[in-house]
């Protein structure tokens, strides 16, 4: 049997040892943030499409985690085709997700009576090809039922999502899963702007997020500060953070 | 026969003489009893049940009909709303029928015919059938008749009796109804499938009972029941899978779609996870497959896997194994209703219905969290329209340091006459730690109609 052939750059060598790794994984589609920073910081150039991601966070005591779903939705509003978004509450404001991007005739809704169907449709819904992405909002994800996800969003290239809701009174940790990627999402105060408010408030610019890449793959946990995602989904720089000057070289001679 | 309110309030009453009848309304209409047709009718009526209701549907002669529905009552909406919905159907094609739902049989067939609350609770059939005559119990006139006689003027006095006494003066049929009727003896239905409807059946040398046998003696089911429906042109949208059980009971899960299909493998997919359901008992000796509600159906050209798809994918199939699943109500779609107010401006609808290509207004920010209903708070704010400067939520103080608003929603009067007046002013407002909530105000501060200024949370933005 003849030796393959010697590997000339880094990325053949990712690929080989990926494809060693995984095997089943046959769709290597990538969603790119669109963000520079997170874009070469993530081993993969983006959120993996074929991969379970979790999303959760919010400020202290929140419970509603109402900056991971709109993180969440701006994710979804750059796939291409339906997505499904399955939850047991009903504080699900579609108007709210179609200010992050995602109209609401693609987004297929399921309310099962408890986590159990949640996490029952989301397995359903992940041997199906035709949608983009599955996301449920799940207080508990035990780690056998990720690695049905995981192994089901495999084998169809469905991504999934799982928003991770906060129990009131208890401790906000996820456990340990089978997810890619694990993101905590936490609103900043935004910055002043020299516009006066309605009474002693300033006026309301974009929101600002912390953006925390608690767990990943093939890479180190990182903190990003972002603006939370416009009208088609995108998250951008702060303009203070993209614009500044960069320091200049400490040189001796 | 029988006599319907007119009737009765002319003096008519069933086992009346003609002459006497004629006598009470001298013009009265005198036809010839045909009973064969009557029965016909029945069965033609079990046939509509069948189709729409149950899976397990017989006449009852000589002027009801048995449906077992366990299991079903979830898919029209509750077991009182199918009643209702029974008794309004029937009533529109004419016929006046007195439903009734119980544990057993007996029972139902007892508190129909004689009154009672239609809807008996589970476990409460002694309860029901304690006030009725004993003539319910399908006994046969001479028996009623003796009973009467002997003192006992309800059900209730007969199931508190002795049993031996009585077996020895009536033989077993007193008891076994009363025991059929209080659900110590099982009785079982018989179901009648009309012979037009597309079917296969499957008889086993021996009784099967493990899930695997039961789910490939399915698939076999299945693939005939599709070459029978592909030979007729026809596609399912509703599958009923009976088993017959060795002990003679009969269960049966049905399965729906949203679009007529003879996909074997689609079909197969609903129907494995339902046969858990069912209770094998000591084996099962036949299951049938019918179809009782198909639509036509033509051949369809598959898309080559050369060209990519253009359109969007199906999803029939996924919507499909999630609303079999977890109810056909789980499974829907949100479209924009033109209404300010937050609550009202979404409608639900169908998941596989045309994209509409409507949006709500992207200028109006929304959050992507709505409470139901809105949470109280304490803030202060300068009327009319400046913002809070600070509020509690749960006992704790935030403090606003930014704020958009306000949006002025007016109450919707041609819904609600209370509404007429009605204002509320929403802000988005930001507080110290960079959180973001949608608080609305009642009244608009200058005219005490509109509200009584109460604040209140909606929402949080991300």
């Amino acid at each position: 049997m003849t030796p393959p052939p010697p590997v000339t750059d880094l990325d053949t060598l990712r690929r080989r040892i990926r494809a060693l790794e995984r095997p089943t994984a046959q769709h290597g589609r990538v969603l790119p943030f669109g963000v520079e920073e997170m874009d070469t910081y993530l081993p993969d150039g983006g959120l993996a499409q074929s991969a379970l991601h979790e999303i959760g966070g919010g400020g202290p005591d929140e419970v509603p985690a109402a900056c991971a779903a709109s993180f969440a939705a701006g994710i979804l509003a750059r796939l291409p085709h339906s997505v499904l978004w399955c939850s047991t509450g009903s504080d699900v404001f579609a108007p709210g997700l179609a200010c992050a991007g995602l109209a609401p005739d693609r987004v297929i809704h399921v309310r099962p009576p408890d986590e159990a169907g949640v996490l029952l449709a989301m397995e359903e819904a992940l041997r199906h090809p035709g949608l983009s992405a599955v996301l449920g909002e799940l207080t508990r994800l035990p780690m056998t039922a990720s690695r049905r996800l995981v192994l089901a969003a495999e084998k169809s290239g469905v991504m999934a999502l799982a928003l991770r809701r906060r129990v009131e009174g208890r401790a906000a940790d996820m456990g340990i899963t089978a997810s890619a990627t694990r993101w905590r999402i936490a609103p900043l105060p935004s910055p002043a702007l020299p516009v006066p408010g309605p009474g002693i408030a300033q006026v309301l610019g974009p929101a600002r997020w912390e953006v925390a890449l608690t767990r990943c793959r093939n890479a180190a946990p990182k903190t990003w500060i972002m603006e939370a995602c416009d009208a088609q989904g995108r998250l951008s720089l702060p303009a203070e953070l993209a614009n500044r000057q960069v320091e200049p070289v400490w040189r001796v001679a | 026969m029988a006599a319907d309110a007119r009737a009765a309030a002319l003096g008519l009453h069933a086992g009346m003489a003609v002459a006497h009848a004629q006598a009470l309304v001298p013009d009265l209409r005198i036809e010839e009893a045909q009973p064969d047709q009557d029965a016909a009718a029945l069965a033609r009526l079990a046939g509509w049940c069948l189709r729409h209701i149950s899976p397990l549907t017989a006449p009852c002669a000589p002027d009801g009909v048995w449906m077992d529905v366990t299991g079903c009552t979830h898919l029209h909406g509750g077991e009182a709303t199918l009643l209702e919905m029974l008794h309004t159907r029937l009533a529109a094609a004419g016929i006046a029928a007195r439903p009734a739902i119980a544990d057993t049989p007996g029972t139902a067939c007892a508190v129909a015919r004689h009154g009672g609350n239609p809807v008996v609770p589970p476990g409460q059939a002694p309860a029901a059938l304690a006030p009725l005559p004993p003539a319910a119990l399908r006994i046969g006139t001479d028996a009623a008749q003796s009973l009467r006689t002997l003192g006992f003027d309800t059900i209730g006095q007969l199931l508190a009796a002795p049993r031996a006494p009585l077996a020895k003066r009536f033989g077993g049929q007193v008891l076994k109804r009363l025991d059929q009727a209080t659900g110590a003896l099982f009785e079982p239905i018989e179901s009648a499938t009309p012979p037009d409807l597309p079917r296969t059946r499957q008889g086993f040398p021996e009784p099967i009972a493990t899930p695997d046998d039961l789910a490939r003696a399915t698939a076999l089911l299945a693939e005939r029941l599709c070459e029978k429906l592909a030979k007729a042109g026809l596609g399912a949208s509703r599958l009923d899978l009976v088993f017959q059980r060795i002990d003679g009971a009969h269960q049966a899960i049905r399965i729906g779609t949203a679009a007529a299909t003879r996909d074997p493998a689609h079909l197969i997919r609903l129907l494995t996870p339902q046969i858990e359901t069912i209770d094998p008992g000591f084996g099962i000796e036949a299951m049938s497959l019918a179809a009782p509600l198909t639509a036509r159906l033509n051949a369809r050209q598959t898309l080559s896997e050369l060209c990519a798809p253009s359109h969007a994918p199906d999803l029939a199939g996924l919507v499909d194994a999630l609303a079999n699943r977890l109810g056909p109500e789980c499974v829907f779609r949100l479209a924009p209703v033109e209404s300010d107010v937050p609550e009202r401006a979404l409608r639900p609808i169908p998941p596989l219905a045309a994209p509409e290509g409507a949006n709500w207004p992207d200028r109006l920010p929304r959050p992507p969290r709505l409470f139901t209903p809105p949470r109280r708070i304490e803030a202060m704010a300068l009327l009319p329209d400046h913002a809070p400067a600070s509020f509690t939520w749960r006992r704790r103080a935030h403090r606003v340091r930014r704020a958009d608003g306000p949006e002025r929603v007016y109450g919707e009067w041609w819904k609600t006459a209370e509404e007429t007046w009605a204002v509320r002013d929403y802000f988005a407002v930001e507080d110290e730690a960079g959180q973001r909530f949608w608080l609305f105000r009642r009244g608009d501060g200058e005219d005490a109609r509109t509200g009584d200024l109460q604040w209140f949370m909606h929402g949080m933005f991300g």
